[in-house]
This record gives structure tokens, sequence and C-alpha cells, in this order.
């Protein structure tokens, strides 16, 4: 395959966003749906020349392609930008386009009308080429760079309705919340230079060469660790603010404020799982680090029974998938933590289609309804017959039910789990029946028992209808690989082989695997969370006010976010900070920095006043100053001379 | 050799700044072009010198040496190397927008446009003299301009900023004289040029030049608690002269550090480097924090330089080459990024005649064109890839980070990257305090940029779009200006 093919797939959508920003917006204001075409285009494409990568890597192993200088200074640095198309990136990129493809199409029908429809596509080509540019750069630079740029567009699309006051603010709060993972990836990034020249002599950001020296990383004392484990930490410092892992996990439900598209394909399907990339992207570095493992893992496992105890008591069906989506990363996470790659990776793979799916959703039902709080939907099955079956099938996936997607990534996980690191794995365990619970919560409260009416509440008039067309087709496409995408495992090589570059047996067959126990544990813990469910919210055998008031302390910590969201913004951001340190500091500058420059023109000034008082003007008065004067110089003179 | 380039280049404008005062009766608008003729010529030339620079050869260009002072080896000497060059084409570029920005101007028009061209000359003059005297000559002319803008055509305070602003300066001048005097007669032979040898070794006399010139430069960058006045003048002065002072005056003193101080005393500038690196994280994290808790359009954007100058602080006396070229591409770069912001500022204050945060809010909707351009310029300013803010502050991180020769510099850089953390909290509180949020009634009928305004600001835009993606057209010639300083 022709290299330039794997500079295109990034290149299209850059193009389209290019089109779309200075040619259709102000040229073509009429023909909004230009953008959407354009958009849809350009991806398209981009999806079949990443279908084709995928295979041609698949036969082939890795493709090279030569990068091309950027910034060259002699002695100094040699920055290069190249694409590593390796396996990890060529599935990578399957699943960006695809996801992407079918939330554009779905996007058509559901942001029609909205005036700011070129805006909407132009961010979102943005977005799928800074992905791609993610996924495909060789380099710890470039990989920032476009980092950074994924969290832009998260910034622009999440403040779409900028004149929502909420908007702006979780617009803002997303990317502050990010930046501050940022940071550690950053210095990370500075500290492999300065480590990689100290190696060979020259810096490097280049990702294979890390990937072939992390264990001399490893051997180098850094502050009480080792290089690689403080080079490690600060790269899954990045991924924590990017995949919303406790405790940067603040920023994502807020983020929810979108346009739900949006939120299926930044917020669940790519940009979020760019975090657990990042870290697949670098193993060998956290491989390398024993602390490093340990704390991914950690974190990982505990954000997932976190989340998903925020996620049983929510009612808004979108916060409810957001805390899901977290939960789900947490998994991602964890599955790296315990040497599981190629389960982590499978389980990000499974997790963009069921989770996009489940978005797509809840869109669709708000599409109707005109809201999103669950209590006042209700009953969609019947009018939304679509919408129901794609949402169900997709939320039997999460659940972890086989033979779904779901099943054999997070079967995976936890036999890689319960090898490594069996504690974690108990938490793990406890989170799937937390899954198939808030998800069947999701479900019974949308789709079943009777309507309540929608965005105007009991009174008003139900009018349900399913959606579009191009709504729908997305759904059933993803549905189908809600489904299936597990099923990759059983290709030539399996899935785990795939990523690590060997051809070799499958990892499991499609009944094998019930053979052992383990499996039949998660599946039945998932199970019981279904039945929960509907003994809760569909047979109603036991309220949810009646367990509400069962539990209450842990329905109040849950419902109120354990208290996060104002902890970091009332208690450290506005007290300490800024009413705080920052003010502290800005009376320091006003009184005392400034203070004292005026201090000494005020002194002058006074200084000024007082001797001006010896210029009289009076002649008597100089002249008597001059004859003191000479006497005095007269008498030093006979004094010392 | 003799060229005649930047004879032309510096004295153009005050050609200009000639002409409007002689012509006669003159309607604003024959004044207004005839500054936009003179200044756009000047950014010509700049861009020319800036093309036939020669990349191979390196080292001082385009130099013209005419005898002044003999008795004192002082002469009329200029040239450019990769050090100055770029700042050159920014005080042009710079130039000709501040021009386009004045457009609206038509109180006392003329003295207006002739003073605000007698200040490009004379900065200028600062970036391409290659003899101490007339540095420092070019140095002080600056000033008289400076100080007529801001007390005449300001806001506010304004003559109590404009007396500040000056003064604060001319102490800084005081020092600096006494600095070029000592270090006249510490070279043998004693001599003005600027392109002679450096001096090794730390001696007490060599560390009293050094901070005689060093306090001049560092109330001018400023450098924390030299700061104040700053914001006030900032503030204070019209739209056009904000632009120029944060984007190329505070230059001046970072120009100055790494030509006279890092150039000459290498060694003393090692041996303070770590103080100094200290001062610059300081004034990174301090500026930031103050920022934060300003209410005032203008203040915010005044107070954040501040904090974007430590970063060229740290990045020159980190003392490596990557550094220093990460320090030089961040002046360029502020001086475009804030200069837009200022540019930004005054266009929503002279359409709205507000600039309290608190007051202002949902402009988006009114403004869709400066809403786009105003958030370019922010994230440029908190750094994000893609935008010259980016390149620039990456490189200065980077060769600071790598340095050899501050012991722990590691440390102070980490602390110095927490300043984009903060950056992007009081970037972004602005955009959103200003911009989003539901339109507000009292803000109805206000008008979006003009066609020159639009002009005026996509110039800006393009600039730092082009530098954040392919820094090397700068680096290029800055690192040719950098390799000959560092001597170890």
């Amino acid at each position: 395959m022709p290299h330039h093919l794997a500079w295109a797939i990034f290149l299209l959508p850059l193009g389209s966003f290019v089109i779309i920003s200075f040619i259709i917006r102000p040229f073509f204001t009429r023909w909004p749906q230009w953008a959407g075409y354009t958009t849809i285009a350009s991806i398209g494409i981009g999806l079949i020349f990443s279908v084709w990568t995928l295979i041609d890597v698949f036969n082939n192993g890795p493709l090279y392609v030569p990068p091309v200088d950027w910034v060259v200074i002699e002695g100094a640095v040699t920055i290069h930008l190249g694409l590593l198309v390796d396996q990890l990136t060529a599935v990578m990129l399957v699943v960006v386009t695809l996801v992407s493809l079918m939330v554009q199409v779905y996007s058509q029908g559901y942001m029609h009308g909205d005036g700011g429809y070129c805006r909407y596509f132009a961010f979102m080509s943005l977005f799928t080429a800074s992905m791609l540019g993610l996924v495909l750069a060789d380099n710890l630079l470039f990989l920032y760079v476009f980092w950074e740029g994924v969290g832009l567009c998260s910034y622009l699309l999440i403040g779409f309705w900028f004149h929502k006051p909420e908007a702006a603010q979780a617009a803002k709060k997303a990317f502050i919340v990010t930046r501050l993972g940022d940071f550690g990836f950053l210095a990370a990034i500075l500290l492999i230079f300065f480590q990689t020249r100290n190696l060979t002599g020259a810096g490097t950001f280049d990702i294979l060469f890390l990937h072939e020296h992390a264990t001399e990383l490893a051997k180098i004392g850094f502050l009480g660790a080792s290089v690689a484990t403080w080079a490690a930490l600060g790269v899954f410092s990045g991924a924590v603010g990017k995949s919303a892992q406790f405790p940067l996990h603040t920023w994502l439900p807020d983020a929810m404020e979108g346009p739900t598209p949006v939120s299926a394909l930044i917020h669940a399907a790519t940009m979020v799982a760019a975090g657990v990339f990042l870290v697949a992207r670098l193993f060998p570095l956290f491989e390398a680090s024993e602390q490093a493992m340990l704390a991914v893992a950690t974190i990982g496992a505990f954000t997932a029974i976190f989340a998903a105890s925020m996620g049983l008591v929510m009612n808004d069906i979108k916060r409810v998938l957001a805390y899901s989506t977290i939960s789900q990363l947490g998994y991602m996470m964890l599955g790296l933590g315990v040497f599981g790659y190629a389960a982590a990776m499978f389980h990000l793979f499974n997790h963009a289609f069921f989770k996009a799916l489940l978005f797509l959703g809840a869109g669709s039902a708000n599409h109707a309804t005109g809201t999103f709080d669950m209590r006042q939907m209700g009953g969609l099955r019947k009018a939304m017959p679509w919408t129901f079956a794609t949402y169900l099938i997709a939320s039997i996936s999460i659940a972890g039910i086989w033979p779904f997607a779901g099943f054999w990534s997070k079967d995976e996980i936890l036999a890689h789990a319960l090898e490594h690191q069996p504690a974690l794995f108990v938490l793990a365990l406890i989170t799937v029946f937390m899954t198939a619970f808030y998800m069947f919560r999701t479900v019974f409260m949308t789709f079943g028992g009777e309507y309540r009416g929608g965005a105007g509440g009991e009174h008003s008039k139900p009018h349900l209808h399913e959606s579009p067309a191009v709504m729908v087709v997305p759904m059933v496409v993803l549905a189908v690989l809600s489904v299936g995408s597990g099923w990759f495992n059983f290709v030539e090589g399996g899935f785990p082989h795939f990523l690590e570059g060997a051809h070799g047996e499958p990892a499991s067959f499609f009944f094998t695997v019930l053979a052992h126990p383990w499996p039949w544990v998660s599946l039945l813990m998932g199970i019981a969370g279904i039945l929960l469910a509907y003994a809760m919210y569909s047979a109603k055998w036991v309220t949810p006010e009646r367990m509400g008031q069962l539990f209450a302390p842990f329905y109040k910590l849950f419902s109120r976010k354990y208290w996060f969201d104002e902890l970091y913004e009332q208690v450290f951001v506005v007290r300490f900070l800024v009413n705080g340190l920052f003010w502290i500091n800005q009376l320091f500058d006003t009184y005392i920095v400034d203070g004292l420059v005026n201090g000494v023109a005020e002194g002058t000034l006074v200084a000024g006043r007082g001797l001006r008082r010896l210029q009289t003007g009076q002649l008597q008065l100089y002249g008597f100053a001059i004859a003191v004067g000479v006497l005095f110089i007269a008498g030093a003179f006979y004094l010392f001379a | 050799m003799d060229s005649w380039y930047l004879t032309i280049i510096v004295f153009l404008p005050a050609l200009g700044a000639l002409m409007v005062a002689l012509l006669p009766k003159p309607s604003p608008r024959q004044v207004k072009l005839t500054s936009a003729g003179f200044t756009l010529v000047a950014f010509v030339l700049s861009v020319v010198v800036f093309a036939l620079y020669d990349r191979n050869a390196s080292g001082i260009q385009f130099e013209q040496v005419a005898p002044w002072i003999p008795a004192i080896d002082s002469s009329y000497h200029l040239g450019v190397d990769g050090l100055s060059l770029p700042l050159v084409v920014l005080t042009t570029f710079l130039g000709i927008l501040a021009v386009l920005v004045s457009w609206k101007i038509d109180l006392r028009a003329r003295e207006y446009f002739a003073w605000l061209l007698v200040l490009e000359t004379g900065i200028l003059g600062v970036f391409t003299a290659l003899d101490m005297v007339l540095f420092f000559l070019f140095w002080e002319v600056e000033l008289i301009p400076m100080y007529m803008l801001i007390s005449i055509w300001g806001t506010g305070r304004k003559e109590y900023s404009a007396i500040k602003f000056v003064i604060y300066t001319l102490i800084g001048s005081a020092l600096m004289l006494a600095g070029i005097l000592l270090l006249y007669f510490a070279r043998e032979p004693h001599s003005m040029d600027m392109a002679l040898l450096q001096l090794r070794g730390v001696t007490p006399l060599f560390t009293a030049i050094f901070f005689l010139l060093l306090v001049a430069f560092a109330i001018k960058l400023p450098v924390v608690p030299l700061h104040t006045w700053l914001p006030d003048a900032h503030t204070d002065a019209p739209t056009a002269v904000s632009v120029i002072l944060a984007g190329i005056l505070l230059k001046m003193g970072g120009y100055g550090m790494i030509r006279l101080c890092v150039n000459f005393l290498p060694d003393v500038a090692r041996e303070f480097a770590l103080i100094l690196v200290i001062f610059a994280v300081i004034s990174v994290l301090y500026g930031a924090a103050v920022t934060l808790r300003q209410r005032d359009f203008k203040r915010l954007i005044a107070y954040s330089s501040v904090s974007h100058m430590g970063y060229v602080l740290l990045g020159i006396f980190a003392l490596s080459t990557l550094s220093l070229t990460g320090a030089s591409l961040q002046m360029f770069s502020h001086g475009v990024v804030t200069g837009l912001l200022f540019a930004m500022v005054g266009l929503v204050y002279d359409k709205t005649h507000e600039r309290n945060l608190d007051v202002l809010g949902g402009l988006s909707r009114q403004m869709p064109v400066i809403v786009v351009v105003f958030s370019v310029a922010g994230l440029a300013s908190l750094g994000l890839p893609g935008t010259s803010g980016f390149a620039a502050e990456f490189i200065t991180f980077l060769g600071s980070f790598t340095s050899t020769q501050v012991s722990y510099i590691q440390v102070y850089t980490v602390l110095g990257v927490v300043g984009i953390v903060i950056t992007a909290g009081y970037i972004l509180w602005m955009l959103q305090k200003a911009f989003y949020g539901p339109p507000l009634e009292r803000f109805d009928g206000v008008e979006d940029a003009d066609r020159l305004e639009m002009a005026t600001i996509f110039s800006f835009v393009a600039a730092i779009m082009l530098i954040g993606i392919y820094p090397a057209v700068l680096t290029d010639v800055i690192k040719l200006g950098v390799a000959p300083i560092l001597p170890w």
C-alpha cells in the first residue's frame, strides 16, 4: 500500500475543515448541507483507506512512512513529523473513521435546521483530523500536538451552544481539567527528551525508540524512582485527564452539555479513549516500571467502580452514559495495568461501537421527547422500535452478556486482573453487576412503561415518532457491530495476537470459553444486575424510592457525586486559589510592589516640598547660608591643614 | 561592503513623520494614507532583507559603518543577525498594523501619526544599532513619543501612567549608561562597537557592568518586581500604542539582555543564571496569579504579558542554544499574539464602550468575526499547538529543561510549565465572560469588525498560524544568531 494513503487518511478531514471554514461557510451560506456532505465524503474515503491499511498491516506488518523535517536546530534538536502505522494504529484508524462516519451521517438528521450547521461540521472534521493525527503520530511531540487539538475541538463542541451558560461553563471546565493532566504529560515529554539525550547524545521524541530503550530508562535513577517510572507517571497523568479517570473525572459528565452526536463521537468512542490509547502506545515504557503499572491498574479499577456508583442514581440519561463511559475507561486502564494490553485495546474497540450507539440512541430519544430526563420519558419502545431495539442490543453488549461484543473483551480484562491483581479483580467484578444494573435501569425507564410526556411534562400531548432514516441507519450499523465486533477474536490469529504483531491461535473460541468457571461468574453478575433493574423499574417489586430510603446515605453520596465538584470548584479553585493565594498576590502587587514605587515617588515629592522651604528668595538668608558655609570650610581648612 | 537597506528601513518612518508634520493642511485621511504608505514600504523592505539574509553565511549582515565619534571609537554602525532580524520584521509588521488600528483616530491626527512613526524609528534603531552610543540614543528616542501618545491620546489615569512609564524607563537608562561607560573602559582597546569580542571571566567590575545593564532591561521586559509600570501604561495607552508597547517595546528588554548582558559577559551571566531563572519562574507564576484576579479586559491582558515575558527570561538564562532560540521565538510570538489581543480589546471597547468583564457578556452573537479572532489570539496565548505560542513555549521549555549550565533547572522549568495551566484558566475565563452566555440587550446593535479591521486582525492571525505550523521560518534564522553567543 502506498504510504501516501496513510497521509491522506489524516489530510482528508483536515481538508474538509478548510473547505467548510473558508469556502462553504463564507460563500455558500444558503447550502449548509454541503458542509455535511463534504465531511461525510472525506471521512468515508478515509474509512476505505483505513480498512485497506488494516488489511495491509495484517498481512505485511507495520507500514513505513518516511518522515518530514519540522524544526532542525543543529546540535540541539531535530524534530520530524512522521507517521507510525502499526497494528495498534491500524485498529484505531478503523475505529475512528467508522464511528466518526456513522456519527456524521446521524448528525445530518440530529442537527437539521440548527443555525450553526456549518460550524458544527467544520469542528467535527477538525476533530476527526486531529484524532487521526493523534493515532498516526510517530513521535511524542506530534502526539501531544494532536492531543491538544482534540482537546480544543472538545472545548469548541461542548460549548457549541455557547449562549447557554452551562455549556460555556462545561467547555471551560473540560479544557482546564484536562490541561491539568497535560501538564504532567508535557513534563514527561521534556524528561524523556532530556534522558534520551543523555543516553544517545541526541534527544528524541520517537515512540519506537522509546519502545526499544524503555528498559534502559528504567535503570537510570531520578528523584527517588527510575526515569521510566517518572516518565510513565507523567504520561499517565495526561491519560487520566483525557480519559476522565479519578481524580480528574469531573469534567466528563458536564461535557454532556454539547450536542449528543458530539458526546457519542468525542466523549464516548474516541477522544476519551485516547488516554487508553496513549498508555497502550507507550506500553513498553509502562511495562518497564512496576510502580507505574500498579498506579494504572489501581486508578483504573477504582475509577471503574467509583464512576459506576454515580451512574446508578442519575436521572439524566446522558449523565448515566457519561459515568458509564468513565467506568468503562477505568476498565480499560485496569486491563493495561494488569498487562492485558491486547485485552484493553479489544475493549476499547468494542466499547467504541456500543457506547457510541447508546449515545445515538439517547439522542434519538431526545429528538422525539425534547428531554434527557428519564423521569419524563418512558414507553418509547412502541413509537420508536428501531431506537429501542438498537439501544437494547448495545445495553446487552455493555452488560457483558454472552455472546455480545462486550462479553469477550470484558472477560479477558477480568482474566488478566485475576492473574495479576486479585483484589482489583473483585472491584471489577462488582462493577460488572453495577454496569448491568444502571444500563437496564435506563432501558426500563426510557423505553418501558408508559410515556410520561417528555419535555412538556405529564400534561403535554404525546407526539412520539421514530427518528428519520438518516439517524436510524447509523444506529443499525453500530448495533450489528455491537453484537459482532467481539467476534474478531475468532479470525485468524485472534485480536490479541494481531495487536502483538504475531499470527497464531485464536485467543478463545465461541463456546469453549463457557467451559471455564470464571466467565460464568461474570455472566451471572451481569444477569443479576439486569434482574435487579427489572425488579425495581419494570416489575416494581421494590420501588426505587424504597431503595433510596433504605440506602439513604449512599444515595446522597452518589447523587451528589461525592461532592467532588464542590471540593474542586468551590473549595480549591474559588476559596483557595482565586480568593486566597491569588488574592494575596494581588494585594501584594497593589500595596507592596506598586506601593513602594509610588512611595518612592511620593518620598521624592515630600523631600522636595521640604527642601523647597529653604528656597525663600530672601537674599539675607542666602547670604547667611553662604557666610556659614565659608566659615565652615575655612574652619575645616584651619583644623586639618 | 555597505548596505543601505537598514538605514532606509530605520529612517523611513521618521521621514514619514516629517512628511506628516510638514504637509500643508492635510486632511486626516491624507495623514493616515501617508503614514500607512511609509510603514508599508518599511515592512516590505524588511521582508526583503529577511528573504535575502544569507542562511549559509550567518553572522551580521546588511552592515553599514560610518565614522561618527572617532575619539571614543563610536561609529554609525547598523546591521542585523539572526537575533535582531525577526524583531526588525516584527517591528515593521506591527508598525503598519498600528497605523491601521488607529484609522478611526481624528483627535489631532497629524501629531498622533507623527509620534507613532517616530516611535517606530526609535525601536528599529535599537534593534539594528551595533554601536553602544547609537543603541543608547535610539533607546532614549523611543521615550518621548511614548510619553506624548499615552498622555494625550490615552484613557483613564493617562498622565500618571505616562509619567510613571517615563521615569521608570529613565532610571533604567541611567543605570544602562553607567554600564555602557564601564564596559567601554573595561575593554581593551576601548570601543563602543557592539560587534567586538566577549569579556570572559567573572570580576567585580564585570559583575557591576552586568547588573547595571541588566536592571535597565529587566525594567523593560519587565521582570517582577520591576513590572508595575506595565499594567498602568498598557491599560491607559490608546489601542495602537498598547499594541506597540506589548508587541515590541518589551522585546527591547529581552533583546538587550541577550545582545549586551549574555553576549558580552557570558561567564557573569552563567554565574548569576540560577537567581535569574528563579526570578523568571516568579514572574511566570506570580504574573499569572495576578492576571487571574483582573476584572478589566485590558488590564488582564497587560498582566498576562508579565507572565509570558517570564518565559523569555527563563529561556535567556537557561543559557542553552535551544533555550535562547525559544526565548527569541517567544519574543516574536508574544509580539504578534499580545499585539492582536490588545487590538481586539480595542475593537471591543470601541464598539461597546465597556471594558469591565463583569458587565460584558454574550457578545459572540453580535460580533461573530471578532469572537473567532479573539479566540485564536487567546488560544495562541495559552500555548495551543498549531499557534506560535506553542512552538515558542515548547522550544523554550525544552531548551531550559535540557540546559547543562544551571543546576536543578529541571525543577524550575517544570514550575514554569505550571504557568500554562493558570494561563488556560484566565484566557478561557475571559472568553467566557465577554463572549459566551445569552446575548445581552444593552449590546444590541453593536457592530462586528468592518473590512479594514478584518484585514488588520486577519494579518495577525496569519502570522500566528504561520509560525505555529511551521516555526522553522523563524528558527532557521534565529539559530544563526544564537549560535555564536554561547562560548562553551
